[in-house]
């Protein structure tokens, strides 16, 4: 299979997450569309490493996959302590830091 | 690359300090020891480079001009734990893990200047960027905190997807993740021979920067998460933090992407533009002088941005000089407005009278930060502005630049008017003491230095 199909599904997967993170407002599911736009980026690092023979681009995705892990441990307690004080994950709350 | 492995280490040891020490003033002492030691770790690294060299499976690269920034950055970075090392103490309970994110910040602030590969680049902006969406909500009682922290998580983690992809379409395009390898210079050789992939790739990874250092159109973040953050952390997100981001983007874009400056400096023209616009004229308008400072950071990353633009080895200077004069400044006015009961002009009325060093400490940064001579502000922003005269293309951007910086002092004499020609009693949360004092003294001597001096900060 040519690794055009490969590129394309990524980037509409990427697309899709990017979308998400723009219009929804509860703030688990733009965690969840992050997460998508990350994947994206890994399924397209795997193409390009096979197209190069290279194998540094999966090394990539471990660092990736590791990173993100990290990222959404801290983002979810984020969430949750903000979910303690308003009782409430709409990220239009947000907007009362702007009075 | 010794800081890398220290400021590491300092953070585990900080975090073992509040497990062992109970009492808030042996952390703190601690601490200072702490960053003593990265301040000699860094030392040590500028004593040993001698060319560049590379390490760490070809991914780390220094040579003298990252080894010197890092000194100057962690020098800066001593000064702000010796100001604020009680502030941030004060913060919440867990005053030994502060500590220890912020010197994790650090080891992220090294790997950004000083990688050759872009997976290091990655991992030194998350790095980087984890430890303050924490600190950003550090103080949990507070929504104020909790809200900075979760709009700064959310736009950080959506940036780094951006940034990924940027990452990733360069890497499709060259075939290599090594910024000074052949691959890169084939593929970079001139803007005709630039493939569509390695340009959205290039635009992605400007967009994802410019969030990270908040240029306009991408710094809506920046005012709400500065005000929403303990004061005790503005400082160190402010300055320290965005620089090294900086110095990432400069050796990027002028290693790898140099030669085909014209893809990308349009571009890059624009954010100058659109920043220095929003960030002055929105200052102009505020209330609290913390606020103020968050635009004005933004107001500033425009005329570092000019060290982008600009492609020569004077830029690389101005970036350094900038880069210091900058941090020290902001450093300065924070230290004055966190013993502020009251973060408006008003609060500031009369200070002058009460306590005369703080106000003219406070005076003096916010003279360098709107560039007057003689302090190191004026030099900063001469530096910049004319690598790009000495480019000579777009000179209207320099005028413009011009422009805005006397729009910058109408918002900063505002605050120096407040302190000394208004009636008023400026009320502290705690009275100076003679180190702190001592402190603010010599962060305004630095400020002064620089600015009769820049030859000691230029390589």
């Amino acid at each position: 299979m040519p690794s055009n199909y490969y590129l394309f599904l990524s980037l509409a997967l990427f697309c899709i997450g990017v979308m998400g993170v723009l219009m929804r407002r509860n703030a688990i599911i733009i965690l969840m569309c992050i997460e998508l736009m990350l994947n994206a980026v890994n399924l397209l690092l795997v193409t390009f490493s096979r197209m190069y023979q290279d194998s540094n681009a999966q090394l990539f995705v471990f660092f990736i996959m590791v990173v993100a892990a990290a990222e959404v441990s801290v983002g979810l307690s984020i969430i949750v302590l903000m979910y303690r004080k308003v009782r409430s994950i709409d990220v239009n709350i947000l907007n009362r830091l702007k009075n | 690359m010794n800081a890398i492995i220290v400021s590491a280490l300092a953070g585990v040891v900080m975090m073992f300090t509040g497990l062992f020490f109970k009492k808030s003033g042996q952390v703190q002492g601690v601490a200072i020891l702490a960053v003593l030691a990265i301040l000699a770790a860094t030392g040590y690294d500028y004593f040993l480079v001698s060319q560049t060299n590379r390490s760490y499976f070809d991914m780390i690269e220094s040579d003298h001009y990252t080894a010197w920034f890092n000194v100057l950055i962690t020098a800066c970075t001593t000064m702000y734990v010796l100001l604020f090392h009680k502030d941030i103490a004060k913060v919440g309970r867990n005053d030994a893990e502060y500590f220890a994110l912020i010197y994790f910040v650090m080891s992220g602030v090294y790997l950004l200047s000083s990688y050759s590969n872009m997976l290091i680049l990655f991992i030194g902006i998350e790095i980087l960027s984890i430890p303050q969406y924490i600190l950003a909500g550090s103080d949990k009682e507070n929504v104020k905190s909790n809200e900075a922290s979760l709009k700064y998580f959310l736009m950080g983690a959506f940036t780094t997807g951006i940034l990924l992809m940027g990452i990733t379409l360069v890497y499709g395009a060259t075939g290599s993740f090594d910024i000074l390898s052949d691959r890169f210079s084939v593929q970079f050789q001139n803007t005709a021979g630039l493939n569509a992939m390695s340009f959205v790739g290039i635009m992605m990874i400007i967009f994802a920067m410019g969030f990270k250092v908040s240029a306009a159109p991408f710094h809506m973040w920046t005012p709400d998460v500065y005000d929403g953050t303990p004061t005790a952390f503005t400082p160190f997100m402010a300055t320290i933090a965005k620089v090294a981001i900086f110095v990432a983007f400069i050796k990027l874009f002028h290693f790898s992407f140099g030669n085909v400056n014209d893809a990308w400096q349009m571009t890059i023209a624009a954010m100058i533009v659109l920043t220095l616009l929003i960030g002055n004229i929105t200052a102009v308008y505020q209330q609290s002088v913390k606020r103020m400072m968050a635009y004005s950071s933004i107001a500033q990353a425009g005329f570092m941005l000019f060290a982008i633009y600009a492609f020569n080895a004077t830029s690389w200077n101005g970036l350094l000089l900038y880069s210091v004069a900058y941090t020290l400044a902001s450093l300065g006015v924070f230290a004055v407005l966190i013993r502020m009961k009251d973060y408006t002009y008003e609060g500031f009325q009369g200070l002058a009278r009460k306590h005369p060093i703080m106000a003219a400490t406070a005076a003096i940064c916010l003279l360098s930060l709107a560039g007057i001579p003689l302090t190191g502000g004026f030099f900063a922003k001469y530096y910049v502005l004319s690598a790009t005269v000495e480019q000579g293309k777009m000179l209207g951007l320099v005028v413009f630049a011009v422009l805005m910086a006397a729009v910058s002092a109408y918002y900063y004499l505002k605050v120096i008017m407040s302190m000394y020609f208004k009636e008023g009693e400026a009320e502290l949360t705690e009275e100076p003491n003679g180190i702190y004092h001592f402190l603010l003294i010599l962060n305004a001597i630095l400020v002064i230095a620089i600015g009769v001096l820049p030859g000691l900060i230029l390589r």
